[in-house]
């Protein structure tokens, strides 16, 4: 059953077309990963769900209810943990919960005992009662995904809840989450860390330049794509010039695709080795003809990561990168100013 | 659009809530409030030590420079507060929290605007109760229970105005420095040019002009009758230079100030938080 219905979705700032065509379904009960590296979409996508921002085209419902036509019902539906935080510094923790619940109109008789449940999932016991402006980040993200829990939403949508995070509070908020989704609730979260989207989603859309690369379960995706994973190394530590000549080999070798010479693993050489053909003994003549020996040769599962490559030719991280110096935040967050 | 059920419980509720946050920040940084009731005291002995020889008969029904200044001091520590109403919005809106608000299912988002009013016409209570009492005890006189009614609905009247405004500034503005920059070439010269520290007598005829236009003025003289015992809203409060103006009138006109303002602004604020 699709709760969530994305359908042609587009946004645009000025010259940036943030969202292109957006068609996503999500199902009730799952939880959904928005993988993507930085500039992808994803902020854009999440806060048009929150009734943030309006799209400029396409379509989105929620249960049915159309977001743009019914904003409010939608606001009753979702809780919202945004990815920049913003507490305001003087409350205390437990006086921005309290705000909280009434804005979302939570009786009293509930307020005290809801906000106590969360308390005590969450850990906050030991500081609830400080001033938010002394929290770290870890405590910021705490307190703000209970607020978005407060008023017990039938969806959760996170925007990269646990970057910059340390460990305990990490593992705190996945642990809620898992239990969340069990408990039946429809969580999206967007991320542009590949372990945490492997390793709580279920579903999961990759998106890059406000377009969707694909979705479906995770394993589905990285079966899909075929091949074996294979890592090379000629020597412990190769050269980047060694590397190069090996990768000129294997280029002449059928069967064999995708090759990256993996400058943060000794210039190792990684490609894709299709299944049905026997590229072994090919590689080994080929080498021993230029000089070369097999020191490691390593099989592995493909990665979501391997995924996104194979549709845009960069690494998740070499993407993250890229765009990450070339982003005017503070520019976009004024004009982003209500 | 949206039809709305409109629930007054939760209207209530949500207000409560935005109001006593703004309460709760007072109260943690109670600097803007101290500040708010020291500066028109620390005006009001030097003011009045600077001018408690003027000529007497140029100040018209007070019998000290004092008794003159009260009435103007209270306004004008309504009207700063009222200026200043815009800044934790603009924070809101620089920060993100109002973001927080926009998401959460708000009955009407109008509770955002009307927080605002109710903690500044409450602020502004508190203070012009402390500076009337000083005054008292400086032996200014104090209202009598007729004149505290008009001194009270002719504050609302200017708190209303000039928040409404700050509030539209607070949206329209790209940040807080334009907002205070603007608030501070405002706020000295609205004074001057209103008859708080002079009657227009004193006046050149252009300043006469420009302070019996000043929405100021139009607050300061029912509140400055509302110190005299004979007290009535058809006494003449203010002689302008295009006619004299009865208590009433003064009323009336903040009245219609204030109500206009609203509709000017209400489009805007629609615009904003819809
Ligand atoms: N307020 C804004 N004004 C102009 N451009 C923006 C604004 N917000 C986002 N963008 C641009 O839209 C694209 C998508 O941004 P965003 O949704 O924040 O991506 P992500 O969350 O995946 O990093 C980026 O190219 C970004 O620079
Ligand atoms: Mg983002």
């Amino acid at each position: 059953m699709n709760y969530i219905q994305i359908k042609n979705l587009s946004k645009r700032y000025f010259d940036v077309n943030a969202l292109e065509n957006i068609n996503i379904k999500i199902s009730k009960g799952s939880l959904f990963g928005l993988l993507g590296p930085n500039g992808a979409g994803k902020t854009t996508l999440l806060k048009i769900l929150a009734t943030l921002i309006s799209p400029d085209d396409g379509k989105v419902e929620i249960n049915e209810i159309d977001l743009v036509k019914k904003p409010r019902q939608i606001r009753e539906l979702i809780g919202y943990v945004a990815q920049e935080i913003s507490l305001d510094k003087i409350l205390t923790g437990r006086e921005l919960l309290d705000f909280q619940a009434d804005l979302y109109h939570i009786p009293k008789t509930k307020k005290l005992e809801r906000i106590q449940d969360l308390i005590i999932k969450l850990d906050m016991q030991n500081w609830i009662d400080r001033k938010c402006g002394t929290y770290s980040g870890g405590m910021k993200r705490r307190i703000d995904l209970a607020a978005g829990l407060l008023h017990l939403p039938k969806v959760l949508i996170l925007d990269e809840p646990t970057v910059g995070l340390d460990i305990e509070s990490r593992n705190i908020i996945w642990d809620l989450l898992k239990n969340l989704k069990e408990d039946g609730m429809t969580i999206i979260l967007s991320s542009h860390y590949l372990n945490e989207i492997d390793y709580l989603a279920d579903t999961v859309v990759i998106i890059n330049d406000g377009k969707v690369i694909d979705q479906g379960n995770p394993n589905y995706l990285k079966s899909k794509l075929g091949g074996e994973r294979i890592s090379l190394k000629v020597r412990e530590f190769s050269s980047p010039e060694e590397s190069e000549k090996v990768k000129e080999i294997l280029n002449k070798i059928d069967g064999i695709r995708q090759i990256v010479i993996n400058s943060a693993q000794g210039y190792s050489l990684n490609f894709i080795a299709e299944k049905e053909k026997d590229f072994l003994t090919k590689l080994k003549v080929e080498l021993a003809f230029s000089k070369f020996e097999i020191f490691s040769l390593t099989q592995s599962q493909p990665s979501l990561d391997d995924v996104y490559l194979q549709a845009t030719g960069k690494t998740l991280q070499d993407a993250e990168i890229f765009m990450a110096g070339k982003r005017d935040l503070k520019k976009e967050s004024k004009q982003s100013m209500r | 659009m949206e039809l709305k059920q409109f629930n007054f419980l939760f209207l209530y509720q949500e207000t409560f809530a935005l109001t006593k946050r703004l309460f709760i920040q007072l109260k943690r940084r109670p600097s803007t409030l101290i500040a708010g009731i020291l500066q028109p005291i620390i005006w009001l002995f030097l003011f009045g030590a600077l001018f408690s020889n003027a000529p007497k008969d140029f100040l018209p029904g007070v019998n000290s420079y004092g008794n003159f200044l009260g009435a103007g001091l209270i306004v004008f520590t309504a009207f700063s507060g009222a200026l200043n109403s815009g800044l934790p919005l603009m924070f809101d809106r620089e920060f993100g929290f109002l973001n927080r608000l926009l998401v959460a299912p708000l009955t009407s988002r109008l509770s955002i605007i009307l927080s605002s009013f109710l903690y500044i016409t409450i602020l502004s209570f508190i203070q012009s109760i402390a500076i009337m009492f000083i005054s008292y005890l400086l032996g200014y006189g104090f209202p009598e229970f007729f004149g505290l009614g008009i001194v009270f609905a002719t504050l609302i009247l200017l708190v209303l105005f000039v928040t409404s405004i700050s509030l539209c500034l607070a949206f329209i503005l790209p940040g807080h420095i334009e907002l205070i920059a603007l608030i501070f070439v405002v706020n000295l010269p609205l004074l001057f040019a209103s008859t708080a520290l002079a009657p227009i007598s004193f006046m050149p005829s252009w300043l006469g002009w420009i302070a019996s236009f000043n929405p100021l003025t139009f607050a300061i003289e029912p509140i400055r009758v509302s110190y005299t015992s004979s007290i009535n809203l058809d006494f003449i409060a203010l002689h302008a230079p295009y006619g004299d103006l009865t208590c009433r009138d003064c009323i009336s006109l903040l009245f219609i100030l204030t109500i206009s303002s609203l509709i000017v602004i209400n489009p805007l604020l629609n615009k904003k938080l819809n």
